[in-house]
């Protein structure tokens, strides 16, 4: 017997919901549903990680977010963080490149290489990649809108570079569906969106089946106030939006579901983001072979970058956020994460410097070599309180899914701004909850300093010189290319686009002929129009 | 309890615009909750607003306050191209503010750009609506 819990004690309930115990014991696993789904690492459902020795065998792989300038700045950035000990690279690009605008559009002017890395043509990339050996370095492109369109010139630069392609490794963001969530760098409406991201899914497939042509993101719909448990739900929704639209053109899940990849958030509640990855390994997996028929193991998969966080730091006391990037990346490893990345301390002020960055590097290895994190799988498995609430956690995840679907289905509700509208509703009441000090925030509603401080932050500075070079760059490049054949490819993506056969071929050869960013963007516009926002609160 | 609004007493109309091709738009939409829960009126113009689009909508809405929320570092060269738009369409009675991720050192230049009220991350919601209370010039 439990000695009795005082009656006077507050009622805790999780962000998802869920209450929390003072205590847990064997009755409250059997009661959430017991141990029939914790199985072992490497097994089907996958609880316990998704390889049978994780991180003793390989640590995660680490992965800073970096871009910005023009490609020559970002080389070099690559480069000092590669010197530095990461083990792949997290393209960020400026907002002109993510929603298909050239340099010279007077829509780019003033964001050029402001937040990211500037691309127009597959020159860039060359510049960008340069010295980098592709095979020992896992690329990821954090890319949405354009996604088509910068796949197709990594995928070219590679093979220029004599990489075979079909061995090539690396991973897009490519998940258009959140973009219109949260982060916002949509281009076309939602039904070509989702074809577009269908077309990549079957090109990669066939032409680069190593490559990760999507990862589904739960964590920006969290940033936009989603819960642990709807940050996961709402992603698996979308993902099956996804596999829906490649299985229609007559794939076997098999063919491409090894391939997608997830990215989720890591802030909050230790206990209940190790439950929510946990609860959402075998979910995954549970629907790609009970839904899907998946056969082969990978399909089923629930392979992820687990990582950022930048929605639980703080602009008050800035350097705290330091303690809290080092208590993310233990979710991180305590949940079996493939890859591993933080938001840097000064992230809500500027674009991270070189020595933040690292700080940030740093917490990840100390995790791996001095703390014990790469050398036990799983190991909160068999608490009472880890495996009680990673099933309520499970329960919590089907019930918000069954729920969109009884909605009409995540493209029906993000078409219409009702997810937005949603979150948006729960990010405003945390808000509140957060300004009231009903919602616990050392340094923001507790234990503030006496006095306002000077904050050590070092701005990253904008660099108008590097916005001109790119312009020019793009000029020279405009001026040297073979204009007929890029004029013919452009035909072509219009051609394809237009009759609804899958683009990406005449994209790869418009990319090959340094048609850019914005001419190919501006083809596809023309068959599939723009989206427009809907605005709903 | 009366139900009646004076004939005298204007219902404060906002323009909340997103300014260039910046997609963070949870904070502006947070803002948007707290002046709608305040008793103004808001017109949320979504993401990718242009100057001039910010300007004509300012214009055609008659709108109290016209503010901005900017949270990927563009908002100077911005409100430079914003600020003449404005004069030139006679908004200049109207009260300009900023939010947003911007840095202590820019403040001065938006408020030399007209930005009277600048609220930057870390700013209360209250703070905001009390300031617009307090500041708009309703005609």
């Amino acid at each position: 017997m439990n000695a009795p819990i005082k009656p006077e004690i507050k009622t805790v309930i999780n962000e998802s919901g869920l209450e929390v115990k003072p205590l847990y014991t064997a009755e409250d696993v059997e009661n959430s549903g017991g141990y029939k789904l914790v199985g072992l690492p490497g097994e089907y459902p996958f609880t316990r990680g998704i390889h049978r020795l994780m991180y003793r065998k390989q640590p995660w792989t680490m992965r800073q977010y970096a871009g910005f300038g023009n490609p020559r700045e970002t080389n070099q950035r690559f480069k000092y963080l590669i010197a530095n000990g990461q083990t792949g690279l997290n393209v960020a690009f400026d907002l002109p490149t993510q929603i298909g605008l050239d340099s010279d559009d007077p829509l780019a002017e003033g964001e050029i290489g402001r937040v990211g890395m500037s691309i127009d043509t597959l020159r860039d990339f060359e510049v960008a990649f340069d010295g980098i050996d592709l095979n020992k370095i896992t690329v990821s492109l954090t890319i949405n809108g354009a996604a088509a369109i910068l796949i197709a010139m990594y995928l070219a630069m590679a093979e220029k570079r004599g990489y075979d392609v079909k061995q090539l490794r690396g991973t897009a963001q490519n998940d258009i569906l959140k973009e219109f969530i949260g982060r916002g760098t949509w281009i076309f409406p939602v039904e070509p969106s989702v074809r577009l991201v269908g077309d990549t899914i079957e090109y990669c497939a066939e032409h680069a089946p190593k490559y990760s042509p999507v990862s589904v993101c739960g964590y920006h719909i969290r940033e936009s106030g989603a819960t642990p448990a709807q940050e996961i739900a709402y992603a698996f929704s979308i993902a099956k939006a996804y596999a829906d639209e490649v299985i229609k053109r007559g794939l076997h899940v098999d063919e491409f579901a090894g391939r997608l990849s997830y990215n989720f958030n890591i802030f909050g509640n230790i206990f209940e983001q190790v439950c929510k990855f946990r609860a959402g390994r075998s979910l995954w997996a549970k629907i790609m072979k009970e839904e899907y028929a998946a056969e082969k193991p990978g399909s089923m998969w629930l392979r992820m970058i687990a990582g950022g966080g930048g929605g639980g730091l703080t602009f008050e006391q800035p350097e705290m956020n330091i303690v809290r990037g080092a208590y993310y990346a233990l979710i991180s490893a305590l949940s079996g994460a493939q890859t591993m990345a933080l938001c840097s301390y000064d992230e809500a002020y500027t674009i991270p410097t070189e020595y933040s960055a690292r700080i940030s590097l740093r917490t990840m290895q100390i995790l791996a070599d001095e703390m014990g994190l790469a050398e036990t799988v799983d190991p909160l498995a068999g608490s009472f309180y880890v495996e009680t609430m990673t099933n309520q956690m499970r329960d919590k995840m089907v019930e918000i899914m069954a729920e969109t679907d009884a909605q009409g289905g995540i493209v029906k509700l993000v078409s219409e701004g009702i997810v937005q509208a949603k979150v948006s509703a729960q990010a405003y009441k945390m808000q509140r909850d957060i300004e009231s000090g009903e919602f616990p925030k050392v340094g923001v509603n507790r234990y503030r300093n006496e006095q306002d401080e000077e904050h050590p932050v070092e701005y990253h500075p904008y660099n108008e010189d590097d916005a001109r070079r790119q312009v020019d760059n793009l000029d020279k490049v405009r001026a040297e290319r073979d204009a007929k054949a890029v004029s013919s490819c452009l035909a072509q993506v219009l051609t394809d686009a237009q009759a609804g056969v899958n683009v990406m071929p005449a994209i790869v050869a418009a990319v090959k002929a340094y048609a850019s960013v914005g001419e190919i963007t501006q083809q596809l516009v023309k068959a599939y129009g723009r989206y427009r926002e809907p605005i709903r609160f | 309890m009366s139900t009646q609004t004076g004939i005298n007493e204007h219902r404060i109309k906002i323009l909340l615009a997103k300014p260039g091709l910046d997609g963070h738009d949870q904070g502006a939409k947070i803002v948007a909750r707290a002046m709608m829960d305040a008793g103004f009126e808001v017109i949320y113009t979504g993401l990718r607003q242009t100057p001039e689009t910010v300007a004509r909508m300012s214009l055609e809405e008659d709108v109290d306050v016209i503010a901005l929320s900017s949270m990927a570092g563009s908002h100077l060269p911005f409100c430079r191209k914003l600020k003449p738009l404005l004069e030139e369409n006679g908004l200049t009675d109207k009260l300009w503010l900023i939010g947003g991720n911007l840095p202590a050192q820019d403040h001065q230049a938006l408020r030399e750009l007209g930005f009277a009220g600048i609220f930057p991350t870390g700013s209360k919601l209250d703070a905001i609506t009390d300031y617009i209370r307090g500041h708009v010039r309703t005609t």
